[in-house]
């Protein structure tokens, strides 16, 4: 444990609710705009306080941890890792993101939309820095409302619809997950999530608290088949909700799996490996057969989501190094990729007032920095070598085909398929006829002022990705070390063998 | 006898005699209920606030002031005050009736708070019906209403009924363990095989108190009971006389171990009625209706705390109660004040309610995200207490049935959210509504305030667990 003089975790997660707060006071909407966009600016120029994260060591850092309960063992324990410090990242960046790219689509109540975004940021934050069980499903639940408001309130024409199955399903996905929890407290002894990893539980025990966990987790990512939420919510939600929910809230899931599921059951994450990588394999097949079928673009983005989440999954339970580096970093990738392209389509409905690709066509010859950055991020989406997805899906393939030969074999064609559901719509909006595109006008500076990043991120991310891979691999490699370590105890089936693996700071 | 250990109580019978004596003097002399009542009923927190920690028997060892007793004292005249400036100008009730009203409902509080400390069958008889005798006549008096009449005859019968059932009990286990004293019978063995009569007279005896929980199968009076009687007398039924029922149920703990019949009678009980009060209310469309099902699962999550029997199991109840009372009060101020001459809200009348009072809306959306157990709420946090409490004490199953209903429960509170938030209103209700005087500071205060404390509480749930963990 790393501590740290200025709790930045806890300023990360207060400064969104503070403005909030502020928002109150303000009365038309172009000043409450401003006020979230300062106020997203000064939290991301806070989260550079981050930066001073120690390379080399798998310890949590910038830990904080005061009594919250006493009297029932509660604490307010907050802390990131090599893991848990990109997702934090990347919600920093997409909280401007967001307010930019809400600007002009959002005219009703404009102070209540910024107020959810707000709310949701900072319980974001907080899931993926607490290190207490309960605090964590605090934040966790308390995503649920924010969003539903988002989605329904601000959304397309069956937004109600949406929002409704969207809440639904993702509570009854993680309702059981309390109980997890407190089996956790009653069988380990404590609360904090590092105490419990140095704990082994009994086979029986991790299985069905494995199941449980995997249920939340693969409704929040999701995974074939839990995924029937996904397309209704991504395609109703406002463009801003879309990003959030695609860029972020996936990898909740994603990331329950490594911080809760892998660590806290690995023998039960062994066994059920197999059920789990079916899944996520169906989840890259099916969702890229999904997006291939669909004239929408916001549903080519949703099922291309999918697919890529399949990816990370698959990645995460091939339990070799390549394997989980992969899924760590396409996890990052995969958020910049969707948020841009989610952005992108929502700067095309402002201009066309559709959705659908027969309404956006043959854009090349009228808007060409707009199809610039739309074939930048498109080729990022089928992982272009050069661009950041290609990182990420390359090193899950790599550990696939280490694992097993078939494995990687039949994930392949997911790769490819993308390839082919992304070039045909980028092909027909450049090219397309008869052209919608002949009296608009290219990218405003806000537009190029939100999208220059990513399109930075896309590259950098995929010609230098060595920085990254840096401020993981310590965390990783002690994951899964700790992880190999446990599971041939189970494979032999040889219970006076109990090897406990090593803790604290491994290169 | 030291008398500072009953200052809660005697003040409270001071207010009951104060109504008392103005209900018969009633004249142009006598200063109106509103100036002077909601006054007299913060006092009363205080005080009850002021003497948390008193400790000590009274009355020949049947009267016990502990922790517990006075915490849920504290928590019954928090609920009196509420009631009293929630429904001291009701539209749906006479003027010349009111001061009759309050007496009533001052003697019931007062019959609650009695409840909470005693600790003898005889007298936990006494005081459970001092509290629901003077309940009674509350449902009948709203203005000529059938079905306010319909309900007070469900009410008195079913109460009736129950009270005697646990009068019956009581003679059986007054045969079967020669004793009234609480103290010594929670020492006494219930197993079935040992003595059979005083289990039964034990599951009889606690009818009376589940009846007052709306604890399945002593329930059917709830949904009617809400729906017929006004607004805030609804209030008034769906949580106080919980309140006092809890504080009794939990005296009873130490005898609850785990694997007896009589814990697990009451935990199958439990699971049967958190799933049927909230698969009841999935298609119910008066909003009192919903608060009347959702009050019968609520009663089955009370039941864990008291399953569980722990220490814990006993603050996880007690906390639960505290935040029950805060919770539905606040979903009820919404409906006392959006119901503007007092009539049954249905749901489509909540449409559009937060373009026409915003702050309202925002009130019943956190009552209503506390109901389901959402963080960061009371409701979330006394959810949590209530089955972390319960795990491993021999009903794991009852736990996750516990959590499995938050899943279902979510889709009907949700309801209240999206009638108040994504659905418009229609213009002609619109103006309608827009003309009344309801939306004044006060009503917005009252109900920012009560929702204020249920996220306190949620977040800072240690301010009340203290009081009550050992």
């Amino acid at each position: 444990m790393i501590e740290t003089h200025f709790p930045i975790l806890t300023c990360l997660i207060l400064l969104p609710l503070l403005g909030c707060l502020g928002m109150f006071f303000i009365k038309t909407p172009v000043a409450v705009r401003r006020w979230a966009l300062g106020v997203s600016l000064a939290e991301m120029l806070m989260g550079l306080f981050l930066l001073q994260f120690q390379l080399g060591t798998a310890n949590f850092q910038f830990v904080e941890s005061v009594p919250w309960v006493p009297t029932w063992g509660l604490q307010y324990f907050l802390g990131v890792d090599g893991i848990s410090v990109f997702m934090v990242a990347l919600t920093l960046l997409m909280f401007p993101f967001c307010i930019i790219c809400s600007w002009t689509s959002i005219i009703n109540r404009v102070k209540e939309f910024h107020i959810c975004l707000f709310v949701l940021i900072s319980a974001l934050i907080g899931v993926f820095s607490a290190l207490d069980l309960v605090l964590f499903y605090l934040f966790w639940e308390a995503i649920l409302i924010p969003t539903y408001l988002l989605i329904s309130l601000w959304g397309g024409p069956q937004r109600d619809h949406a929002a409704l199955k969207f809440i639904l399903y993702t509570l009854a996905g993680s309702a059981l997950l309390l109980v997890v929890v407190i089996a956790f407290r009653v069988e380990g002894g404590s609360f904090s999530i590092p105490a419990l990893m140095a704990h082994s539980f009994s086979v029986s025990f991790q299985q069905w608290t494995f199941l449980i966990m995997a249920l939340a987790f693969a409704v929040k990512v999701p995974l074939f088949p839990f995924h029937t939420w996904l397309p209704a919510a991504y395609g109703q939600a406002p463009i801003a909700g879309s990003i959030l929910l695609s860029a972020v809230m996936a990898k909740m899931g994603a990331y329950g799996f490594l911080r809760l599921a892998l660590p806290l059951a690995p023998e039960a994450a062994h066994f059920f490996a197999p059920l789990i990588i079916a899944m996520s394999v169906c989840s890259i097949l099916y969702g890229g057969l999904l997006a291939f079928a669909q004239s929408n673009l916001k549903k080519i983005i949703a099922y291309s989501s999918l697919g890529h989440m399949g990816f990370v999954i698959l990645g995460i339970f091939l339990f070799n190094f390549n394997g989980v580096q992969g899924a760590l970093i396409q996890m990052v990738n995969h958020g910049i990729t969707t948020g841009a392209l989610f952005a992108m389509v929502g700067i095309l409905y402002q201009r066309s007032g559709s959705y659908e690709i027969s309404g956006n066509l043959g854009l090349g010859k009228f808007v060409p920095a707009f199809m610039g950055f739309w074939g930048l991020f498109a080729f990022a989406g089928f992982a272009f070598p050069g661009t950041n997805n290609f990182v990420g899906e390359f090193l899950i393939l790599a550990g696939a085909f280490e694992r097993n030969l078939w494995l990687g074999a039949v994930a392949v064609p997911g790769a490819l398929l993308a390839a082919a559901y992304m070039l045909r719509p980028t092909q027909k909006m450049t090219w397309g006829e008869p052209s919608n595109a002949t009296k608009w006008r290219d990218m405003s500076g806000r537009e190029w002022a939100c999208l220059f990043p990513m399109a930075f991120l896309v590259l950098y991310l995929g010609l230098a990705p060595t920085l990254c891979l840096k401020v993981m691999n310590p965390t990783l490699n002690h994951l899964i070390s700790a992880f190999q370590s446990r599971v041939p105890v189970t494979l032999s089936m040889d219970k006076n063998f109990h090897s406990k693996p090593e803790r604290g700071g491994r290169p | 006898m030291k008398v500072q250990l009953i200052f809660p109580e005697l003040f409270q019978l001071l207010i009951a005699a104060g109504l008392f004596l103005q209900s018969i003097l009633q004249g142009d002399r006598a200063a109106p209920l509103n100036k002077w009542l909601p006054w007299a009923a913060g006092l009363s927190v205080v005080v009850a606030l002021g003497s948390l920690g008193q400790s000590g028997l009274l009355f020949g060892q049947t009267y016990q002031m502990d922790r517990l007793s006075q915490f849920f004292k504290m928590t019954v005249s928090l609920g009196f005050f509420l009631t009293v400036i929630n429904g001291v100008e009701q539209p749906q009730l006479e003027k010349e009736k009111q001061c009759d009203y309050f007496l009533f409902m001052a003697l019931s509080a007062w019959g609650l708070m009695l409840l909470c400390s005693t600790v003898e069958l005889i007298s936990i008889y006494l005081a459970l019906e001092l509290a629901s005798f003077s309940l009674f006549p509350l449902v009948p008096l709203r203005t000529k209403s059938l079905s306010a009449a319909e309900a007070a005859i469900k009410y008195i019968f079913i109460g009736g009924v129950a009270t005697t059932v646990g009068l019956f009990g009581f003679s059986y286990i007054l045969a079967a363990q020669h004793t009234t004293d609480l103290n010594q019978l929670v020492h006494m063995s219930w197993s079935w095989s040992h003595s059979p009569m005083a289990v039964l007279g034990l599951t009889f005896f606690l009818s009376g108190l589940l009846f007052k929980l709306a604890f399945f199968p002593f329930h059917f009076w709830a949904p009617d009971v809400y729906e017929g009687a006004g607004n805030e007398t609804a209030a008034y039924i769906a949580v106080l006389p919980k309140v006092g029922a809890v504080a009794v149920l939990l005296r009873f703990t130490p005898l609850l171990k785990p694997l007896m019949e009589i814990t697990t009678i009451l935990a199958v009980l439990a699971a049967v009625s958190m799933t049927y009060g909230n698969l009841a209310a999935l298609v119910q469309k008066d909003v009192k209706r919903i608060l009347g099902y959702s009050a019968i699962a609520h009663a089955g999550y009370l039941m864990v705390g008291v399953v569980a029997g722990t220490p814990l199991g006993v603050a996880a109840a007690a906390f639960y109660a505290f935040a029950y009372v805060l919770m539905s009060f606040t979903c009820f101020w919404v409906i006392c004040r959006e119901s503007v001459d007092g009539r049954n809200l249905q749901l489509e009348d909540l449409k559009g309610l937060s373009s026409r009072v915003p702050g309202l809306a925002l009130v019943l959306a956190v009552g209503a995200v506390a109901l389901v157990g959402l963080p960061p709420t009371a409701g979330f946090m006394g959810k949590f207490f209530l089955l972390s409490a319960a795990w491993n004490r021999g009903c794991n199953w009852l736990v996750v049935i516990g959590a499995a209903n938050v899943a279902i429960g979510l889709f009907y509170y949700l309801n209240l959210v999206r009638y108040a938030y994504t659905k418009q209103s229609p213009e002609a209700s619109k103006m309608a509504y827009t003309t009344e005087g309801r939306t004044s500071v006060w009503t917005l205060s009252g109900g920012l305030f009560l929702a204020g404390l249920v996220v306190l509480f949620g977040i800072l749930p240690d301010l009340v667990l203290r009081l009550l963990m050992p």
